[in-house]
């Protein structure tokens, strides 16, 4: 039943191939369309198969070989894949949400000049994605690591005529670099630290069953996960390696939704949960995870008050929400962290691709009226909820959902992460302050963005203004699915007070139990006091929401006096507390300082200096050597002759 | 007798051979050499080796021989003139002697071993030495010998393209 | 009695004599004339010593010498001629391109 997990990953990369090498050719947009959202879909369709299987199974770990990579002494890495009920998960929301955002894609893109392209490289981000949540050891997964990155890059670049684009695309590489050099520092230290023990691995099953011969709480296993979460703040956009992110925005917009908000930045959390037994042994780095987690929660939100571009609203919005994933993951709860992530999933891409039809239709208004201005602008918006009800209605509900109101999926993971925050034993008070606090500041600055965008009187310039069409059946059918999935998906994890069965709790059971046993990871506390933490954040949820809707829909001058009143700390946060700048001043000018004087200094000097001064030296040596090729036949003979007598006359007199 | 014999044609060849280092005439060198390889097929002959003797003639002192002074009258190259047909002749000279001192400081050093082969002169008497030879060489050296007649069929090849005038 | 040792002096003698020829003649003909002397006092060596140990190989050797001469002569004599006809002259002195 399990023999085919290989063809998950296969389809998006035939797909990719076929696009890839012969999209040029097709032109046909339904075509190539159709080639990549089939890919994809042919991978849901396999990936459902063994997510049910695996639901109806009881046996919950099943790992399937393909072909053996390579074998080094007493290494074997194979080209294996991993299903347990974690990578089941996240096969069905890279899968499933990959899907629609593919479909989405057809309509979204239509007409532009890379079509073929845009579906090549993002079939080849589906199959690096499904390659680093399905590998069984940490090669393979650090394949689909290095792939999804790449792919991040080609996306982001995607309008690589824009010097912007191109910018953030290698920035967004960059920084990322600096985030998988941790990671392969931790891969490789703990194949050393286990190797040392005698077992010399990579595959997870193994990792995780000879853990315990690491000394747990020592340095060695704090140092790797250390490592092992640098790579994580790379790829999933935390302090300090966030600022990535926001500018990867300028790519197109099912991108930002798939690879920014839904999937690629969800690996650091996913890797996180493949490796929470060594993390669970080191409550030093659970600890440095969770502070991240929670800085970045709070510090993207207030970041996010200001920005009046409506997709990096969203981008801060995604860094915010990836930070309570990793607040759950540090403080050990990491089913609810995974539960996040998939409730972010469905209602962050829902979020992203609503702002891609806004911007769409906002296109296509100003394109109408032969306008040039910013259609991503929310300052040029407002009222659209009338033009565009699809889109409004869906957005709304994901953003209800984002702002954790109780009944929609985020209140369900929002509200576990924080119980766990609170009441864990590697948790604090503080942890859930910020949490809370965060989780507000979501609700205001989320409902901020409905109401410049939807409500209120539209600011759309007039000519504009009548020709703004709802937009295609291609992206609505996402937006009602996904809207859908983000009211109900928390059902699945609905807890044990408010008289659910916390489904996903047991299902995620064989894979975090264990280690949640052995270190005694667990949230414990009153059932009052559950209460009350969950009436407190239902309280705070409903006062950002409130504020917003005040400022922004009753008082809208109430904003602009604000920022007069405090107009440094507002020039701070709309200039997102000048991180990118001091980062220039700190790192960025510094390294180019040093690669200037290398290159002058070191290169050309010494380098160049030592590479020609040998060849001056060999110069000058042969030009006294040269001397003996004299040219004349006689010399070279009596040489020869010589060396005879020399050799000869060794033997005999010698 | 033998001696004598030995002592008289090793004096012509020594001379000859020494001629054919001294004369300006091409030619004349060309004919001291002759007479140089006559005197070692006497040699040969008193060696015992008949058909070696009758090859050195034939194909030294003919083919190859013949060869040199038909390129010696094909280009024409009369005797030169008094100081320029040769040069370092202390140096050479030296050279030569030393080379002649090592050799022979390495026969006198050497000793005479017993025969170790089978062919004595009554083999050779009885069974013929061109016998004995086309023996050896079609059975025990036959791939040499075949190498060697590749050897001749390129340098046939060989001389005739870069005698062409237009490659 | 005449023994391998009287062969093998003379033979050393020409030897000697021919390597004197190669150093000091200039005539391209003549240096090749005296390696043939070279190697027919090597060849002398040989069938001395064959005779001497009764064994053949020595001949045989001969032989090849023989073959490897002719081979010798045909392409030497040819190098020769084209280098006449590039220079008008087989003066070994006027073969002094390949130097610095």
């Amino acid at each position: 039943m399990y023999n085919n997990l290989w063809l998950i990953p296969f389809f998006p990369l035939v797909g990719s191939i076929i696009n890839g090498l012969l999209g040029k050719k097709i032109k046909n947009e339904k075509v190539i369309g159709s080639i990549g959202t089939l890919a994809i879909f042919a991978s849901f369709l396999v990936a459902c198969q063994n997510f049910f299987g695996l639901l109806g199974s009881e046996q919950k770990v099943f790992q399937e070989t393909v072909a053996s990579w390579m074998t080094i002494g007493n290494l074997q890495v194979d080209w294996g894949f991993l299903l347990d009920p974690l990578s089941a998960v996240m096969i069905m929301v890279v899968t499933g949400v990959g899907s629609l955002i593919h479909l989405y894609s057809i309509g979204y893109m239509h007409g532009e000049v890379g079509f073929y392209r845009f579906f090549s490289y993002l079939n080849l981000f589906c199959f690096s994605m499904l390659m680093l949540v399905l590998g069984n050891n940490a090669l393979v997964m650090f394949i689909g690591w290095e792939g999804v990155g790449l792919c991040s890059y080609l996306l982001i670049g995607y309008y690589f005529e824009k010097k912007s684009a191109g910018d953030a695309a290698k920035k967004a590489f960059v920084v990322n670099r600096i985030g998988d050099f941790g990671f392969l520092c931790g891969l490789l230290t703990l194949f050393w630290a286990l190797g040392s023990k005698g077992v010399w691995t990579l595959n997870f099953v193994e990792i995780s069953e000879n853990a315990h011969l690491l000394q747990s709480g020592g340095l060695l296993v704090t140092v790797v996960t250390l490592c092992f979460f640098l790579g994580a703040t790379g790829k999933s956009a935390q302090i300090p390696l966030y600022t990535w992110l926001p500018d990867a925005m300028e790519g197109p917009t099912p991108v930002s939704a798939l690879i920014h908000a839904a999937t690629m930045v969800t690996a650091g959390v996913y890797m996180i949960g493949r490796m929470n037994i060594l993390f669970a042994m080191s409550p030093t780095t659970m600890m440095v995870v969770a502070i991240v987690g929670a800085a970045t929660a709070i510090f993207a939100a207030s970041i996010g008050f200001a920005q009046n571009d409506i997709k990096r609203v969203l981008a801060y919005s995604t860094v915010s929400q990836l930070g309570y994933m990793f607040l759950a993951m540090g403080v050990g709860a990491f089913t609810a962290g995974i539960f996040h992530l998939m409730t972010h999933a469905f209602f962050k891409a829902c979020l992203f691709l609503g702002s891609g039809s806004v911007i769409h239709g906002m296109h296509h208004g100003y394109h109408h009226a032969h306008l040039h201005d910013d259609p991503q602008d929310m300052r040029n918006m407002g009222g659209l909820a009338k033009k565009m009800p699809i889109t409004y209605w869906t957005f709304l509900l994901s953003t209800i959902a984002i702002a954790g109101v109780p009944l929609f999926s985020a209140f369900f993971s929002k509200d576990e992460i924080l119980w766990w925050a609170f009441g864990s034993t590697r948790g604090h008070w503080g942890l859930w302050l910020v949490g809370v606090i965060a989780a507000g500041m979501t609700a205001f600055y989320m409902f901020r963005c409905v109401s410049m965008t939807f409500w209120g009187p539209q600011k759309t310039d007039p000519k504009a203004k009548d020709h703004i069409p709802e937009s295609p059946l291609t992206i609505t059918i996402p937006l009602i699915i996904l809207a859908f999935l983000a009211v109900v998906g928390g059902y699945v994890g609905v807890p044990a007070i408010l008289g659910g069965a916390n489904h996903i709790h047991h299902f995620f059971e064989p894979v975090f139990g264990h280690a949640q046993e052995l270190y005694r990871i667990e949230a414990h506390g009153a059932h009052a006091t559950e209460y009350a933490l969950m009436a407190i954040s239902v309280l705070v949820a409903f006062a950002g929401i409130g504020i917003a809707i005040y400022m922004y829909l009753k008082k809208p001058e109430l904003p602009g006096k604000f920022t007069a009143a405090f107009s440094g700390l507002h020039r701070a946060v709309f200039n997102k507390w000048y991180i990118d700048e001091l980062y220039d001043f700190l790192f960025v000018n510094p390294t180019k300082k040093i690669g200037t004087f290398l290159w002058r200094g070191f290169d050309v000097c010494v380098v160049d200096g030592v590479v020609n001064g040998t060849a001056w030296v060999v110069k000058g040596l042969s030009a006294g050597l040269r001397f003996t090729q004299s040219g004349f036949l006689h010399n070279y003979a009596a040489a020869m002759v010589v060396g005879v007598v020399v050799i000869v006359g060794y033997y005999v007199f010698g | 007798m033998e001696a004598l014999l030995f002592y008289l044609v090793a004096l012509v060849a020594v001379l000859s051979a020494f001629f054919v280092t001294k004369c300006r005439n091409t030619v004349n060198s060309a004919l001291c050499l002759v007479t140089t390889f006559l005197c070692l097929a006497v040699y040969y002959v008193m060696l015992e080796a008949p058909f070696m003797a009758a090859i050195q003639i034939m194909v030294y002192a003919g083919a190859i021989m013949v060869l040199i002074v038909f390129v010696i009258m094909l280009l024409n190259i009369g005797s030169v003139g008094k100081s320029v047909y040769r040069h370092g002749l202390i140096w050479a000279t030296g050279l030569g002697f030393l080379i002649f001192l090592i050799a022979a400081k390495f026969i006198a050093g050497g000793t005479v071993t017993k025969k170790v082969g089978t062919v004595t002169s009554e083999v050779v008497k009885d069974y013929g030495h061109t016998e004995l030879i086309g023996t050896a060489m079609f059975t025990e050296f036959l791939l040499p010998f075949e190498i060697a007649s590749i050897l001749l069929l390129v340098a046939i090849v060989g001389a005739v393209i870069l005698s062409k005038r237009k490659v | 009695m005449i023994s391998v040792y009287h062969y093998m002096i003379l033979a050393a003698i020409l030897f000697a004599i021919g390597t004197f020829g190669v150093l000091t003649r200039k005539n391209t003909i003549v240096i090749f004339m005296c390696i043939e002397l070279m190697l027919n006092s090597v060849n002398l060596t040989f069938i001395a010593l064959s005779r001497h140990l009764g064994n053949m190989d020595g001949q045989i050797f001969v032989f090849f010498v023989m073959t490897v001469a002719a081979a010798e002569a045909a392409v030497g004599l040819a190098l020769i001629i084209a280098f006449y006809r590039n220079k008008e002259s087989i003066d070994v002195d006027d073969f002094n391109l390949l130097k610095w």
